[in-house]
């Protein structure tokens, strides 16, 4: 129920009436709860990039990002992670017009994608540790792993939840609880992209500039 | 102003308790700004305390349910004069307060060359500052006093009426060079190094210590600190000249392991370069200097004072080679 | 206690080696007498509770009622009674900190060597803050909140359950670590690089961390839940301005552990990453940097004190309006003064390290802006004081804890705003005047607004009240003890004595140690007649009976209901029209409805959050002791317990209506036998 409609409910009732005689359900918060969720989750992230910021020139004699990042790896898998939040978004139209086959479809193309973008990132990792630049080198390799490596654990985490949904579609269908659950994953799954954005252009591209 | 008379008898007051006040009745006079700033900032917020508690009390008794005689008001719960107050008169305090704050925050900054060396006696022409450079180590100081060439352990002996520049800096682990009666306190951090300026006005003998913990040996870290007239300084010196110890570079790796409450010691010669290879972490014969490792990206040392700097960027803190180079400069 | 050193073990051993982690028997402090002893203490303690319970056939009924519980009153109640028993094993640190103190001077070394002592000191920091002053405050919001707003229960009722065992089983980490290896000697804080592996190669920093991040995933969930109840669930009417001032207080707590936790939570494992995986945060070679850590820390340790009072503000608000028989005084600026207060805890943090040397203008900056926070604090305690004016002020418990706080608390503002000068705290920086100071504002505030609370909640929590008598005995030692074991280290702080020693030199220091050590014996007498209290108003709960429901005359909605409230708290949704609801609907002769009752839909309760947290304390303790098996198979297990939960919709059950009307009846019938 709105705040407007909460008002008109009790501006219609006289001075003196102090209780509701019908039943009352006020309006579901779990969308609004795992935004917050979200929200406290982005402050991870903004600790992990201050802390890049400020230690991500500590090289400590060891190798700089312009010397370690290959640009079009990484614009390859951002690329995997946009089509997936794109691939996403039509699960959530197929799923909101009922189409449960579609829905799963576009799910599984989605988790495809996340996997692709995780085992891209994963050789890189493996690259870079081979090359004796892993996060024992320096200050700014270490900020780098742990930054790149939780918004990778975040994705590994969202396609396991991913699965699991479409499990649960697959067995009782779009009902509102999946529906309501498939709309906490969507926001979940944008929202790492938007961080993904974020470590693409602050980490890889002004890292490359120097 | 009798008010304010008031509050300058406080420290009189305590003098009765028979306990040092080191803090109420300091050796130096950068302490003793900080004294008054601590009475003085006491002494405008006992301004809104002393009614504060007053009125609770008085209105607790005035008001209680038993007394039927006291005016009750059941609905009162808003006057806009009273609220204007409620929010003013702290903040009032506060604006006073406030530009105390600023003001004695650049005038009392650490880092802030002493132009006087006591109310109304500035620095006088020709006194150069005694430098001493202070290494915090498990758990004992290391005090070199590099225009001299000698060096102590837990002992800090000064001049009186002479500025000291000190540099700080930590072997291992954080603590807080802390001498009360000269000066107060700032932090000591391994591979970073902070300054202090401070001045001692009369002869004797105070004690100074870290003020951050820092492992098992901490209660033991205490030094000695003492104000000398010139010549007995100048005493001091010779006498430890005389000693004919070293402390080279191997000494000081022995001096640095973990020992609580170490006997005072005197070094008569020094190793040069010491003070900047323990901040650049290059005490040990092989280790890669970190002034060496990179050049500090965001530009030299001094920009200390910018404040994403000091809060952000370790290189913001920490001597860049050109840094160092001064430091050894004059050894 | 010696720091486990691992000598190169013969190859037979690897296997042990790969079984154990470095959990060896040196790991059993049977070495350390006073362990020992306490241990000894607290298995005897524990056996008899435990053997109480079932002797007494409680273990279901515990189980089904109370763990399982969905229920927010129960879980609040939990929260409670977990910070009170911690308080227990906080305050024991803190006597043997005072006696060591007091006995540590020139030739004697007390009876606690200093790798003991540090322990102890940094033992007392965490438990106080995180495992007795949180659980009290999050316990006191859990149960108020809803009742407070009119609603049935909070927004995710199974969350909230899971929160609870989750700072409870970082609680339990706390207790391990006791017996099981040792706890970090580092200062409540942990500030590397002395918590790093190369200068705490033990578990101790291990243990503080992983009993950290275990209660603060509880934490963080718990904020989130209250926040989402406050903003969708209050009753209809209820608009933003006319919430209660607790309810206020607790939407900006929650709000301010929801912004800050994630803080911590991230810099704890960027320190246990430098611990466990080699990297270079906080070290300092490499390239790392301590002060980035000590930085953020305090973004998230100066929001966590005003998490800590703001709460406590709130139940002041609730209680000086109830026994002065007023409405609060300046209701719009109290709210304005809490938000204002939210917002600017975020921007002082670096007071509490001007001596780092950043600069006059940094300095200056933070110290203002520390100030600043006094205005809106200053401003609330003169809206309290002008709710007693013109009042009918009655000096019961809840009353004499709230002038207790009143007194003490501006005195412990006046010493933190003298801190905040940065050329002032330049010589009271970490010495005992500090200590002094936070303890005032820590105990005058959050713990006297904590007993104010239980005093002044415990009715509708249980359905009678506390011991007058007891309650005031408990109130002066607390009071006295206060002041005389604080005091004195005022004194000690201008003396120039700082935090944290083990021994003394100076024998002229001695006597104020003492006078502590006399003050914390005071205060120990305090928590005695705490107990005692509690003993004595069970014994008599029949003479202390609350039938109305409203045993103070109070204002707010939780006291419209029965105390202890039915487990669906209204059987009517309220419908509010004014600032204090409460006694709105009494000034207009509300009367109970006798008839239309309905069914009432209640979440069921669960076993998951038991299970769940039981499952987060193995791994952290696999973790600690580097039994990497035991940590990866419980942490699969955790996740495949999480997805194994999700799958069956969240439980309801309905309450028929014919329950729903004997409860009523029956609460009509006790109101009868009142009047």
């Amino acid at each position: 129920m709105s705040a407007a409609s909460q008002l008109r409910l009790v501006a219609s009732r006289p001075r003196t009436q102090f209780h509701l005689t019908e039943p009352y359900h006020p309006e579901n918060s779990v969308l609004l709860g795992f935004w917050i969720y979200l929200m406290s989750d982005c402050l991870i992230f903004s600790v992990l990039f201050a802390t890049f910021g400020v230690l991500g020139r500590n090289y400590a004699g060891g190798p700089s990002g312009a010397a370690l990042f290959e640009l079009p790896v990484v614009a390859v898998n951002t690329g995997l992670l946009l089509v997936s939040s794109f691939t996403y978004g039509m699960a959530m139209i197929s799923a909101q017009g009922g189409a449960r086959r579609s829905a799963l479809a576009w799910l599984g193309v989605t988790g495809l994608l996340g996997c692709g973008f995780l085992g891209l990132e994963l050789s890189e990792f493996a690259h870079l540790i081979g090359e004796g630049a892993g996060p024992q080198r320096s200050a700014f390799l270490s900020s780098f792993f742990t930054l790149v490596g939780t918004h990778g654990l975040h994705v590994a985490f969202g396609v396991i939840w991913l699965t699991t949904l479409m499990v649960q579609v697959a067995r009782r269908g779009l009902t509102e609880t999946n529906l309501r659950r498939l709309m906490c994953l969507s926001l979940f799954w944008h929202f790492l992209d938007v961080i993904w954005i974020a470590v693409f252009s602050f980490v890889y591209l002004l890292g490359a500039l120097k | 102003m009798k008010f304010s008379k008031a509050v300058l008898a406080l420290p009189l007051l305590f003098g009765l308790c028979a306990c040092k006040m080191v803090v109420m009745d300091p050796a130096g006079d950068v302490a003793l700004q900080q004294r008054n700033l601590i009475l003085l900032a006491t002494g405008l917020m006992l301004l809104i305390i002393v009614p504060v508690i007053s009125l609770t009390l008085l209105f607790a008794l005035r008001y209680r349910a038993s007394n039927i005689a006291a005016r009750y008001a059941p609905d009162w719960s808003h006057s806009a004069p009273l609220e204007f107050v409620v929010w003013a008169a702290p903040l009032a305090i506060i604006l006073v307060l406030g530009s105390v704050t600023w003001v004695s925050s650049h005038t009392l900054d650490p880092y802030r060359q002493l132009d006087r060396i006591a109310a109304g006696r500035p620095v006088p022409a020709g006194v150069k500052p005694l430098r001493v450079q202070v290494v915090a180590l498990d758990w004992k100081w290391l005090f070199i006093y590099p225009d001299l060439g000698v060096a102590t352990v837990n002992e800090l002996a000064a001049p009186i009426d002479t500025p000291i520049d000190f540099d700080i800096t930590s072997s291992s682990v954080m603590n807080s060079f802390d001498a009360p009666a000269l000066a107060g306190q700032i932090y000591a951090m391994p591979g970073m190094q902070t300054r202090l300026h401070a001045v001692v006005n009369r002869p004797g003998v105070s004690e100074g210590f870290s003020a951050n913990y820092s492992g098992d040996g901490f209660s033991g870290m205490r030094f000695r600190v003492e104000g000398l007239r010139r010549d007995d300084f100048n005493r001091w010196v010779t006498r430890i000249r005389a000693g004919g110890a070293q402390l080279t570079r191997a000494d000081y790796l022995r001096l640095a392991r973990p020992s609580s409450a170490v006997p005072i010691r005197h070094y008569a010669a020094v190793d040069h370069g010491l003070f900047s290879a323990v901040v650049n972490q290059c005490i040990e014969p092989g280790q890669a200097c970190m002034s060496a490792m990179s050049a500090p990206p965001y530009g030299p040392v001094a920009g200390r004072r910018d404040p994403a700097m000091s809060m952000a960027s370790g290189s913001g803190m920490r001597p860049g080679s050109a840094n160092g180079l001064s430091l050894s400069k004059g050894q | 206690m010696q720091n486990p050193q691992h000598p190169p073990l013969p190859a037979g051993l690897d296997f042990a080696r790969l079984l154990f982690g470095r959990l060896t028997w040196d790991a059993l402090p049977l070495h350390e007498p006073i362990v020992v002893g306490t241990f000894l203490v607290v298995a005897a303690v524990g056996l008899a509770v435990l053997a109480g319970v079932t002797r007494y056939r409680l273990w279901g009924y515990l189980w089904r009622e109370w763990f399982t519980s969905v229920d927010h009153k129960k879980i609040g109640a939990m929260y409670v009674i977990l910070g009170l028993v911690m308080l227990l094993r906080g305050f024991v640190d803190a006597l043997m900190m005072r006696a060591q103190q007091a006995l540590s001077f020139g030739q004697s070394h007390g009876f606690l060597p200093p790798h003991h002592y540090d322990q102890l000191f940094t033992a007392h920091g965490v438990i106080m803050i995180f495992f007795v002053a949180m659980p009290l405050v999050v316990g006191l919001m859990n149960f108020v909140v809803p009742l407070q707003i009119g609603a049935r229960d909070v927004a995710f009722p199974f969350l909230n359950n899971f929160s609870f065992w989750m700072t409870a089983g970082g609680a339990v980490m706390m207790m391990l670590s006791l017996f099981v290896g040792e706890f970090a000697s580092t200062g409540w804080l942990a500030y590397p690089p002395l918590s790093g592996l190369a200068f705490s190669p033990g578990v101790g920093v291990d243990y503080y961390i992983w009993a950290l991040q275990i209660a603060g995933v509880g934490t963080l969930l718990s904020g989130v839940n209250l926040v989402a109840t406050i903003i969708k669930m209050r009753a209809p009417g209820m608009s933003l301005m006319k919430m209660p001032v607790f309810a206020w207080t607790a939407l900006c707590t929650n709000v301010l552990i929801v912004a800050t936790f994630p803080v911590l939570t991230a810099v704890l494992a960027l320190l246990s990453l430098d611990r466990e995986a080699g990297t270079h945060f906080f070290t300092n070679d490499l390239g790392g940097n301590p002060m980035m850590y000590v930085n953020l820390i305090w973004i998230w340790g100066h929001p966590e004190v005003y998490i800590l009072i703001l709460p406590a503000f709130g139940v002041f608000s609730e209680i000086v309006p109830t026994f002065s028989r007023k409405p609060l005084f300046g209701y719009v600026s109290m709210v304005y003064a809490t938000i204002a207060i939210t917002v600017l805890s975020y921007l002082v943090w670096l007071h509490h390290f001007f001596t780092m040397g950043a600069g006059g203008d940094v300095n200056g900056f933070f110290g203002i802006t520390t100030m600043v926070i006094s205005i809106p604090t200053g401003a609330k305690i003169f809206n309290w004081l002008f709710t007693m004016y013109r009042g009918r002020v009655r000096l019961e418990l809840p009353m004499l804890w709230t002038l207790g706080f009143m007194v003490t608390f501006v005195i412990g503002g006046m010493t933190g705003v003298l801190l905040a000068v940065p050329a002032a705290d330049f010589v009271l920086h970490n010495s005992l005047f500090l200590v002094a100071h936070f303890h005032n504002v820590i105990i005058g505030g959050v713990v006297f607004g904590m007993f104010a609370g239980i005093n002044y909640w415990f009715p509708k929590a249980f359905g009678f009240r506390l011991d007058e008598f007891w309650g005031r005995v408990s109130f002066g030692f607390w009071l006295v003890g206060f002041y005389v074991a604080f005091m004195p280290l005022y004194v000690l702080g201008l003396m120039g004595v700082t935090r944290r020693m083990s021994h003394f030199d100076d024998p002229s220091l001695r006597i104020w140690f003492v006078i502590a050590a006399v003050g914390a014996g005071l205060i120990l007498l305090g928590i005695v007649s705490f107990v005692v209290q509690i003993a004595v108003s069970v014994k008599n709960r029949e003479a202390l009976r609350d039938l109305t429901g409203d045993p103070w005359d109070a204002r707010t909605l939780e006291w419209s209901t029965a105390s202890p409230p039915p487990e669906y708290n209204f059987a009517f949704t309220p419908v509010v029209h004014e600032n204090d609801a409460w006694w709105d609907m009494k000034a207009r002769g509300y009367q109970r409805p006798s008839a239309g009752y309905l069914p009432i839909q209640m979440p069921s309760n669960t076993g998951a959050g038991v299970i769940l947290a039981a499952i987060s304390v193995v791994i952290g303790f696999g973790l600690v002791w580097h039994i990497w098996w035991l940590a990866a198979a419980a942490g699969a297990g955790l996740l495949a317990a999480a997805i194994g939960h999700s799958f069956p919709d969240a439980g309801e059950r309905v309450i028929p209506v014919e329950h729903v009307v004997g409860v009523e009846c029956s609460r009509s019938d006790m109101i009868r036998s009142v009047a």
